[in-house]
């Protein structure tokens, strides 16, 4: 099998910031991969120019055997994408979300009402499958964007942030998903988060990255054993990134995303 | 390196050719914003307060004065197309709000990683801002009839009537779109909104005519599409009332504004992700 993500020297710089910096990594196919790491470390850079939203400045990545530069719809049309964001349209119904997913993927007509409701099924919203989705709960919401993130099958699916600002429960109920849909459609899937428990119950291997660069990639086991004996993979996440506070690097932390991904945080919460 | 190669698999669903898609995206995308209207239509009801106000207001007093010449027409005829394009453009340029919005919650990145074409996305949103501006036509209509304003009722001309409102605010809300690509945060947005409707309102032809304007408010006047907009409803809408410019020329400039301004905004779209 092919690598389902495979990353060359791919680069971006933004003025004299380089978020992403030569990273080289493979994933491979049906792999569940937890990309790691502080705030501006540049993993949501790398998922924004793995799904073609963003152009790299350099270097190459293949998605699903397609290249992300010269063929975007292609790439696009086998992905799946749930970003730290809310990314239901709140003034729909679930319904209605999932059918212009459906449309946009032109999935073949007589399949489209059988696809949404398995995948509201799956997801277990079947009962709310009519009501406006801003009267959902963040665990819902949750659901119903992973749902609208497979409807077409994909190949590989990109999580940023799946749990941020769930509570315990749902943040097992979105954990037992995201097993279940692996088992069931083999999909492999690259996320990012920032619970290191989380990438331990999920994720067969993890990278961390540290100012762009790819410091460290293992099992979660064989990371943490690498911090030393005894120790989580909370410690190796220290360990690999340092625990100093880079202010120069910090990119994805600034106040306007804060205060964003606490605005969804509170939304979900 | 170039080691990247590429997997042929076959394709899990045939898709329809890329034209045709180009319709249905761009129809998926304005069927969802329409959808969300009927949900929640309370925007577009407040809106229709304000041309209520300058018809009711406004056109009552100026009209007493007679102090705007409109030739044969009496001011109230001359005034509810001025009012119907006035208030379709206030409600489209504010259009790329929406968009803001749909960038700061994250509804915006799910689209643009979908295969549908930035086009075609761009395009779906410009039809929903044209079709949302039938809704203030009605209303105008409905109170130009009570106000007994002559108003032409032949199919035709309110088919005519129709497509003028729809390209024109399309136009208009998709200038929107361009604007709120180019600031992306909601309070810049709001801002240059509000710097922009009043010059393009008061340098038309909606509430005077060009005639009486001093000359270079004419020259500007006279490359501002909501002064075809104007001319082509003032025609379709009102009997005995004379256009300044040919129809043709009115749909022509309206038409080409339009697809101009979608394949600028189809450019700046994905900006807004980044």
């Amino acid at each position: 099998m092919p690598p389902a993500i495979s990353t060359q020297e791919l680069t971006r710089r933004f003025d004299a910031l380089t978020a992403v910096d030569a990273l080289t990594l493979e994933v491979e196919a049906g792999e569940v991969f937890g990309l790691l790491g502080p705030n501006g470390a540049g993993k949501s850079t790398t998922i924004k120019m793995l799904i073609t939203l963003l152009p790299p400045s350099g270097g190459t990545a293949s998605v699903a055997g397609y290249d992300i530069r010269r063929e975007p719809r292609l790439v696009r049309r086998s992905i799946g994408y749930v970003p730290q964001l809310l990314s239901s349209d709140g003034a729909l119904s679930a319904r209605e979300n999932l059918m212009t997913s459906a449309r946009l993927y032109h999935l073949p007509g007589p399949d489209q009402r059988t696809r949404i409701d398995e995948a509201l099924e799956f997801m277990g919203l079947e009962s709310s499958a009519d009501r406006l989705v801003r009267t959902f709960s963040g665990g819902m919401i949750r659901r119903l964007e992973i749902a609208q993130a497979m409807l077409h099958r994909p190949e590989v699916l990109f999580l940023d942030e799946p749990t941020v600002g769930l509570d315990p429960t749902a943040r097992r109920a979105v954990w037992g998903h995201i097993r279940g849909l692996r088992q069931a459609e083999g999909t492999t899937i690259l996320l990012t988060t920032h619970y290191m428990d989380e990438a331990a119950e999920l994720c067969g291997r993890v990278g961390f990255m540290h100012l762009g660069k790819l410091v460290a990639l293992g099992t979660p086991a064989e990371l943490s054993a690498q911090a030393g004996p005894g120790k989580s993979l909370d410690d190796a996440f220290s360990y690999f990134t340092g625990s100093e506070l880079s202010e120069a690097g910090e990119q994805g932390g600034q106040y306007r995303d804060v205060a964003r991904t606490r605005r969804t945080a509170r939304r979900l919460g | 390196m170039t080691s990247l190669e590429r997997v042929e698999r076959p394709a899990a669903w045939a898709e329809p050719p890329a034209p045709v898609r180009f319709i249905l995206d761009s129809w998926t995308i304005a069927e969802g914003e329409l959808r969300k209207l009927r949900h929640d239509p309370t925007e577009l009801l407040t809106r229709a307060v304000q041309p209520l106000l300058w018809l009711l207001i406004f056109g009552q007093v100026i009209g007493s004065t007679r102090a705007i010449p409109t030739g044969s027409l009496d001011y109230n005829d001359f005034l509810a197309p001025g009012i119907l394009a006035q208030s379709a453009l206030f409600s489209a340029i504010f259009f790329g709000i929406a968009v803001i919005w749909e960038r700061d919650l994250g509804v915006l990145h799910k689209y643009l990683v979908s295969p549908a074409a930035r086009s075609a996305l761009v395009t779906g949103k410009a039809l929903a801002g044209g079709l949302r501006a039938l809704v203030q036509a009605t209303m105008v209509y409905a109170l130009a009839l009570v106000m007994g304003v002559h108003l032409r009722l032949d199919p035709l001309s309110i088919i005519g009537v129709c497509l003028v409102v729809v390209i024109g605010s399309a136009a208009f809300a998709t200038f929107s779109l361009v604007i709120a690509c180019l600031v992306r945060t909601r309070e810049r947005f709001m801002g240059i909104g509000q710097i922009l409707t009043m010059p393009l309102f008061f340098a038309s032809s909606a509430i005077y005519p060009i005639s009486i304007m001093p000359g270079w408010l004419k020259v500007i006047a006279q490359g501002n599409p909501l002064t075809y907009q104007v001319d082509a409803l003032r025609g379709l809408m009102v009997q005995g009332s004379v256009e300044s410019f040919p129809l043709g020329l009115d749909f022509a400039v309206l038409i080409v504004s339009t697809v101009i301004l979608i394949v600028i905004a189809a450019r700046l779209y994905p900006r807004l992700a980044q």
